[in-house]
């Protein structure tokens, strides 16, 4: 599933017109992108966490080179999937142990 | 600070009610809707792609032969699937810039 067929989807279901339906999914990702972006925690009940995690920077090497390079500091999010969506993706209705 | 659908929800309420005539209520429904259609594609093991933000992969490890921590008495793990979130070029860029 792609942004759009999201999209199309959502106006479908509840109703509304696409454009509409636009505004609603394009501000939803805003927030969560923001909120990466601050460095927030993100939990969605029943879906998903994400958490901004950090990581150092290192020399490494260039595998097709060989060549050393110096790989920066970067920040990348982390997602935790939700318990009902675990349970969901492993076949429905199964108890979680 | 935790982000939370109630933050999705007033900042969709705050964005919407001068474009179309929406009620927190409504507001409430779509953000819901919303995570429901993204758990009904990884359900159906269809992976989603939202560009700009990033892609949900659904992927299945094998059965393995592990261990209770307990007990220490061997057990398989059954195969099982599992989701997984790729940050896409353009958020990472946007997260590691200016700092």
């Amino acid at each position: 599933m792609t942004k759009s067929q999201l999209i199309t989807m959502l106006a479908k279901t509840e109703g509304i017109s696409v454009r509409v339906a636009e505004i609603i999914v394009d501000t939803t990702f805003k927030v969560l992108e923001e909120a990466m972006i601050k460095g927030d925690r993100i939990e969605i009940r029943g879906f998903g966490s994400f958490k901004v995690k950090s990581y150092d920077g290192y020399k490494g090497r260039n595998p097709r080179t060989g060549a050393l390079i110096e790989v920066e500091p970067k920040r990348l999010p982390f997602f935790k999937v939700g318990k009902d969506l675990q349970r969901l993706v492993n076949g429905g209705d199964k108890p979680m142990e | 600070m935790t982000v939370t659908k109630a933050h999705i929800v007033d900042r969709l309420h705050a964005e919407l009610h001068q474009v179309a005539k929406v009620t927190k209520n409504d507001c409430a429904r779509f953000v819901e809707t919303i995570f429901e259609l993204l758990k009904g594609s990884l359900a159906q093991g269809e992976d989603v792609l939202i560009s700009g933000f990033g892609k949900f992969c659904i992927r299945t490890k094998n059965e393995r032969r592990g261990r209770n921590p307990q007990t220490g008495e061997s057990i398989i793990l059954p195969s099982r699937k599992v989701v997984t979130f790729k940050c896409s070029g353009i958020l990472k860029k946007r997260m590691n810039h200016g700092r």
